[in-house]
């Protein structure tokens, strides 16, 4: 599995550290955000390929908030959610608002990490449709090189 | 307690509607009872009555033309010629030809002396001086003597006139033929009960009665009782039939004629229809006891039967409400419990990551400490499918709606449990209607509903009998019976088979959360799940969903 970036979204602070814990264990480079405000202030500073994002948050931005947000920002990064309690019909909301699937809490970490897996590859592929549709786009125009460095930087 | 309220209801209906129809119809009964018979009795002495004054009429007349005869002749002729006996047998001849019921005929003079007689007895001669009646007739004139025996020895009665003749008078008296005037009287008589005859002021019969007596026998009648003009008694014989009684007195005489009827022959009409009236209001109280007590028990029964209805439907809505509450409660506590959980699978994953770093590789306990984590896993995983069982198969997904042939299955789901259902020896036979449609609904719920259904019967027989499986059609919906001819349920139980939690299984082999699952896929889909089942007669249990046609394609 190539080398890649998550970030875990949970209220839950045990949860939170011992999750990103027994990621980083799998070398899974992995970041913890408590609530949705503070995951979408560490996604404007760095990008990351997949968000596991808790649903079901209490006080300020809720699962689907940040969700949409998420996918505002960054519509590329793919977003397991995870999900306490039978709320399927929240699950299906978001994964309508783009979420790459969603896990039943209490979660087993081979599940996870498979569903991971599974999102990333996603991510990967649409990452490398873009880029050789880039390339493509590169090699009929390449004076366009200049404008892509430009937005690559915002 | 239901149902002797429910006698007391009818019973209260019957009454009241039997007080009600019945107080009518006893008084307009004994109204018609009571006039007719008033009515009756009143015709029934009318006639008597105007009968014996006819009677007595005709009666005096009889007597007066004699009198007025006997006059007329005493006045006509000489005492020297009536004396002679020749004359006088002329004369009884012409009084007989022209009026008739003269026996004798005889010349009485001043001082009683019988001078002359014509007639059957050998009266010549027999001084009247000192009977009664001859010094009457001398003071009078006129006189009618009552019936008497006097020296024939026969009951007769005699009409005297006095005829005064210078210094001189003498009496002409005559016999009245008694049987001529008993025809006479006799001839108001009526009927096989009817008597008509004479009495004296002291009561004694003056006529023959028809039942009673002789003449001049005391007929037990109290004249006195009779008052002027024409007077009607009601006397009782001694069978208890009443007699009417109708007396008149006769002028110019102290005699009284008496007619009288056996009421009972004459009322025998009355009675007839009173008879008629009473069998008519007798059949009329019968069909109204009949009709009130069949509709009452109708009644009754409508109202034990919408009510009975009616506490199933409360029940069914107690029912739903129930498990409405508890399914949002066991969401609540589903989230409240794997949120923990979920840590605590993490923190022993994390413990399990940690111990396979080298530090730990030579712990004498390191066995010891990875069996507990794999233990504290396993009982997360237990639990963790408890609560995931609570939120339930139903909710995992909006029903998705597909074409489902509901005996497909049914056929697929006894499958299934072919294995499970031989091993115990438990026969499963499918009676599956042909008729059903294919219906837009969720196959693999539906099937989880049937599979629920089934295991709980195989469970309940526990070994050895047989489930029916019964797919039809009723009340535009589709019905499915799962029947086995286990234990049964008891009705104490039969309330909460659906609630989570409940089960008779032991610990660890049923949540209880497979029939509330059911419950509620079923209901979601818009049907129902019921019930029927009593202890030692199996369980049936019926799922009915709505027929919803597929959309075309």
């Amino acid at each position: 599995m190539d080398y890649f970036r998550v970030l875990v979204v949970d209220d839950e602070e045990d949860f939170l550290e011992t999750l990103v814990n027994r990621l980083n264990k799998r070398s899974i480079d992995t970041t913890g955000a408590q609530s949705g405000e503070d995951a979408l202030k560490l996604m404007e500073e760095k990008l990351f390929d997949v968000v596991i994002l808790d649903i079901k948050m209490p006080g300020g931005m809720d699962g689907i908030e940040t969700l949409r947000e998420i996918k505002r920002i960054r519509p590329l990064t793919e977003v397991l959610l995870l999900t306490g309690h039978g709320s399927v019909e929240t699950s299906i909301e978001g994964m309508k608002l783009g979420a790459f699937d969603y896990l039943l809490k209490p979660v087993k970490l081979e599940d996870l990490l498979v569903k991971l897996a599974q999102a990333f590859e996603k991510k990967d592929s649409q990452d490398q449709k873009i880029r050789s549709a880039k390339i493509k786009e590169l090699l009929r125009f390449p004076g366009r090189v200049f404008d892509q460095d430009k937005e690559g930087d915002k | 307690m239901k149902t002797t309220l429910y006698r007391n209801l009818q019973h209260k209906i019957i009454a009241i509607t039997l007080a009600v129809s019945f107080a009518p119809l006893l008084a307009l009964g004994a109204t018609i009872y009571y006039q007719f018979d008033r009515v009756c009795r009143e015709k029934i002495e009318e006639q008597i009555r105007y009968r014996s004054r006819a009677q007595a009429e005709a009666v005096d007349v009889f007597l007066k033309e004699r009198t007025a005869i006997l006059s007329a002749i005493a006045d006509t002729q000489t005492f020297s010629e009536i004396s002679k006996e020749s004359s006088l047998a002329r004369v009884l001849t012409v009084m007989n030809t022209r009026a008739g019921a003269f026996v004798d005929l005889g010349v009485i003079d001043q001082a009683g002396q019988h001078l002359a007689y014509v007639g059957p007895y050998d009266l010549k001669n027999v001084n009247y001086y000192l009977q009664p009646w001859f010094g009457e007739v001398m003071s009078k004139g006129i006189y009618i003597s009552d019936v008497y025996m006097g020296y024939r020895q026969i009951p007769h009665f005699i009409i005297a006139v006095r005829r005064q003749e210078g210094e001189n008078s003498w009496i002409l008296r005559a016999t009245i033929d008694s049987d001529v005037f008993q025809h006479i009287v006799r001839s108001a008589q009526l009927g096989r009960s009817g008597d008509a005859f004479i009495i004296n002021r002291d009561g004694s019969y003056q006529t023959r009665s028809r039942f009673n007596g002789t003449a001049l026998s005391q007929s037990g009648i109290n004249p006195n009782a009779f008052g002027r003009g024409t007077t009607v008694i009601d006397r009782r014989k001694s069978d208890g039939n009443p007699i009417l009684c109708a007396g008149s007195w006769l002028k110019g005489t102290r005699w009284l004629l008496i007619i009288t009827q056996d009421a009972t022959e004459e009322l025998s009409g009355l009675l007839a229809a009173r008879n008629a009236e009473v069998a008519i209001i007798v059949g009329g109280f019968l069909i109204i006891i009949l009709t009130t007590v069949f509709t009452a028990r109708m009644t009754v029964r409508r109202l034990q039967e919408s009510e009975t209805r009616m506490s199933e439907l409360n029940a069914q809505l107690i029912q739903s409400d129930k498990l409405a509450a508890l399914g949002k409660m066991a969401a609540g506590v589903a989230h409240e419990i794997n949120n923990p959980l979920a840590v605590i699978l993490q923190k022993t994953g994390w413990m399990e990551d940690l111990l396979t770093e080298e530090d730990f590789e030579d712990s004498e306990n390191l066995e010891e400490y990875r069996q507990s984590i794999r233990k504290i896993e396993e009982h997360v995983e237990r639990a963790r499918k408890v609560v995931h069982g609570m939120l339930g198969y139903a909710r995992k997904m909006e029903p998705r709606m597909e074409d489902v042939d509901v005996n497909d299955t049914l056929r697929q789901t006894v499958t299934m449990l072919d294995n499970y259902s031989r091993i115990n020896n438990i026969e499963i036979t499918t009676t599956l209607s042909e008729q059903l449609p294919i219906i837009a609904s969720d196959q693999s719920q539906l099937q989880q509903v049937f599979l629920n259904l089934i295991t709980n019967a195989i469970d309940a027989i526990g070994r050895e009998g047989r489930i029916d499986v019964i797919s039809r059609m009723e009340d535009g919906m589709i019905c499915v019976d799962v029947a086995d001819n286990g234990p049964g349920i008891s009705e104490e139980r039969q309330r909460k088979v659906f609630d989570p939690f409940f089960t008779t299984k032991d610990t660890g082999k049923g949540t209880g959360l497979g029939l509330w699952v059911s419950y509620d896929i079923i209901q979601k889909m818009g049907g129902t799940i019921r019930l029927k089942s009593g202890v030692g007669k199996g369980t049936t249990f019926t799922v009915s969903v709505p027929i919803v046609i597929p959309e075309k394609k």
